[in-house]
């Protein structure tokens, strides 16, 4: 298949693989900002063909995973009122909320119905003239020109009963916590599909500032390996700068068409990411002009929502200070089947991931 | 919260295996290891016995309908024993209002079908339940075969040990992509046909022509993944399969890239995957490929001396990883 069978050449990994043992010449730890990264590294068994001394840590980039339990409890909250029908993508139904999960509400009769996109939405929304439908707007900025695509549709067809409530979140606000909460990085692999739409241009903040170089990915095999190999030689030769590797798909300006609906619909707000807290202006939320299609205006909410386990180091793995090895529940109480952090929910979480492709060397 | 039923524990993985053994097994008293049919042995007979309910949405998808799977599945069942299928009994849930034509034309396929496969359709049973207390038509089909006291080692692998090959029939999860694409009016530009089949003829050759036919059982729900994980567990060996080896479809890989399912944990409905011992598998192989249900076999992997009992997938790019039980259906992703 083209643009697939290519990246997972076997001759082309190998040699990689071997020209990465050929080029280091230190330690050298990257994070993997994108969750789909995570779950591409595991899945094509990448850390068993890397050298030891390269230590690949998982970053914020996986949607559901920085999904605060507030945000689930709201959720829950409104699917449990009358005449409501809550849409949501599929990662999210087995988050934990405080108490319970959006698939054990369904499993209990709330009406949550599983989307592909938004626009199926305002045709349920269509459907059900009587309720009021709820779409659980989630995902960095891939997903939300989707959703700012869904928000102009619904005004332009005059759908009135469709709602917004939004958990949208932007990239580089979440990579600078991470650089000054003190991790110890020498590099960034960087989302691949979020720089399709932004550009590469918003990491550039990044070599200039703190000095750290960011390569962005894509998501085959050979994409990470020779991202790997570009963030070393960067290291090796002391020079910072932003790369483009997922040159098929990404440019320096990006997608000037999503861009301009983002920031038509949207604004940026304080939002809050699981294990972070509350990140100045990372969030996305309905400008006034969209405001009618925002649930939290139309039905505000307070919700207490309940501390996260104590035990549960999602928030530290989130950050890239420690590791699933380090957590005392990690496949001892939270598994995928019953999960205690959303780190094990989503199939781009770190725990997820660990768990289900526990590498061989 | 109390606990309810969840869709997760009936997607054939984990989650349904727990719900089995708690709910099921030890009230029923069921035996160990459990088998897609059990051996009911009587005065000289060696008889075996299955049951299925079919439940998909929608009844009618590229390749199929609800009736022609509800004979394949049992008839495959009884197969994947060594049994040779005979009777099947089909029960009917059909809600109010549902279209005569479309049961109809279910009931033709079903009968089609059955010919086909050389079972025959001796007993059933017919309820009619309120509107939206089904949803439009259930069915239930049980199948009895007569296996040959040879065979009896089948469906339980104790003849399995470390050497031994696997092989599939044919690319996997196209039932699954095509029941998806159908369900959500997806229009694909290659449409993708479920491989909804009765492989008992197909069986019944290899059975015939090599007597090193370790296990057998069809990859149904859950996927490879999980057929590899029961075998594994079963027998106490691990397993080692090869990602380059194991046929996926374009369309199928395509789909699976888009939406962010991996294809080894996908349903099928006319795959089987068949251990073979140490050096009978190119005779197997070839026998399997002579037959239109077998074209695209492939001997995927082998049975390793491993007692963690782990399945592990060489990868395409030629590293590994573990292939675990899946937990619940599979999401499909944001982004």
């Amino acid at each position: 298949m083209k643009y697939i069978d290519e990246f997972r050449n076997k001759d082309l990994v190998m040699n990689l693989a071997d020209l990465i043992n050929k080029t280091v010449t230190r330690d050298y730890t990257f994070m993997e900002v994108c969750g789909g990264h995570t779950a591409a590294i595991h899945r094509f068994g990448i850390p068993s063909l890397l050298p030891d001394n390269i230590r690949l840590i998982s970053g914020p980039g996986c949607p559901v995973c920085v999904t605060g339990t507030d945000f689930i409890d709201k959720a829950i909250t409104y699917s449990k009122m009358n005449e409501v029908i809550l849409t949501t993508f599929g990662d999210l139904l087995r988050v934990p909320g405080s108490a319970s999960s959006l698939e054990k509400e369904k499993a209990a009769g709330a009406d949550i119905r599983v989307v592909l996109s938004g626009l199926e939405v305002l045709e349920i929304a269509r459907m059900n003239p009587e309720s009021l439908v709820i779409f659980l707007g989630i995902g960095f900025e891939t997903t939300a020109p989707g959703t700012a695509v869904t928000i102009k549709q619904a005004e332009k067809q005059n759908i009135n009963n469709f709602f917004l409530l939004s958990a949208h979140k932007i990239m580089p606000p979440a990579m600078e916590a991470i650089i000054k909460e003190g991790v110890n990085l020498d590099g960034f692999i960087c989302p691949g599909h979020v720089a399709t739409i932004t550009g590469s241009s918003i990491f550039d903040f990044i070599p200039e500032r703190f000095n750290l170089g960011c390569v962005v990915t894509g998501f085959e095999p050979v994409d990470i390996l020779q991202s790997i190999l570009m963030l070393i030689r960067q290291v090796n030769q002391n020079n910072s700068k932003v790369e483009i590797e997922y040159n098929r798909a990404v440019t320096v300006k990006g997608n000037s068409i999503a861009q301009r609906l983002l920031s038509e619909v949207f604004e940026p707000y304080d939002a809050t990411w699981r294990g972070f807290g509350v990140i100045p202006l990372s969030g996305l939320t309905l400008k006034k002009d969209f405001e009618k299609f925002n649930i939290e205006k139309k039905m505000p909410l307070k919700i207490n929502s309940q501390e996260d386990n104590d035990l549960c180091i999602c928030g530290k793995i989130l950050r890239g200070l420690e590791t699933p090895a380090d957590c005392p529940l990690f496949a001892e109480i939270c598994f995928p089947e019953n999960p205690v952090g959303a780190c094990m929910v989503s199939n781009e979480g770190t725990c997820n991931n660990w768990y289900k492709f526990r590498f061989i060397k | 919260m109390k606990d309810f039923i969840s869709l997760n524990q009936g997607s054939g993985g984990k989650l349904t295996h727990e719900l089995i053994d708690r709910v099921f097994a030890g009230r029923f008293g069921m035996a160990e290891p459990l088998t897609d049919s059990a051996i009911l042995k009587e005065s000289g007979f060696t008889r075996v016995f299955t049951t299925d309910s079919y439940v998909v949405d929608p009844l009618f998808f590229p390749g199929g309908n609800i009736g022609k799977l509800a004979i394949c599945g049992t008839v495959n069942d009884l197969a994947v024993s060594g049994a040779d299928p005979r009777y099947i009994a089909a029960s009917f849930i059909i809600e109010e209002g549902f279209p005569l034509h479309e049961l109809v034309l279910i009931t033709e396929s079903m009968a089609d079908e059955a010919l086909k496969a050389g079972v025959k359709i001796v007993t059933g049973d017919t309820k009619v339940v309120h509107k939206g207390k089904c949803d439009k038509l259930f069915i239930t089909t049980s199948g009895i075969g007569i296996l040959n006291p040879d065979l009896e080692h089948i469906s339980t692998g104790k003849r399995v040990k470390p050497g031994d090959k696997l092989i599939i029939n044919g690319p996997v999860g196209n039932h699954a992509i095509a029941v998806l694409g159908a369900r959500n009016n997806l229009n694909f530009s290659t449409p993708v046909t479920s491989d909804c089949a009765s492989l008992n003829y197909l069986i019944s050759k290899v059975l015939q022509n090599s007597g090193e036919i370790r296990f057998m059982r069809d990859i149904t729900r859950g996927g490879l993944t999980t057929v590899l994980n029961e075998l594994a567990k079963m027998i106490g060996f691990g397993i080692i399969i090869n990602e380059v080896y194991v046929p996926v479809d374009d369309p199928v890989k395509g789909l699976c890239e888009m939406l962010g399912f991996d294809p080894f944990y996908l349903a099928n409905e006319g795959k089987v995957l068949i251990v073979v011992g140490a050096g009978e598998e190119t005779r197997v192989l070839n026998i399997l490929r002579s037959d239109p249900l077998g074209l695209y076999s492939e001997i995927i992997g082998e049975i390793v001396p491993d007692k963690k009992e782990l399945v592990v997938l060489n990868t395409s790019v030629g590293g590994k990883r573990i292939l675990d039980m899946p937990v619940g259906d599979q999401l499909p992703r944001i982004c």
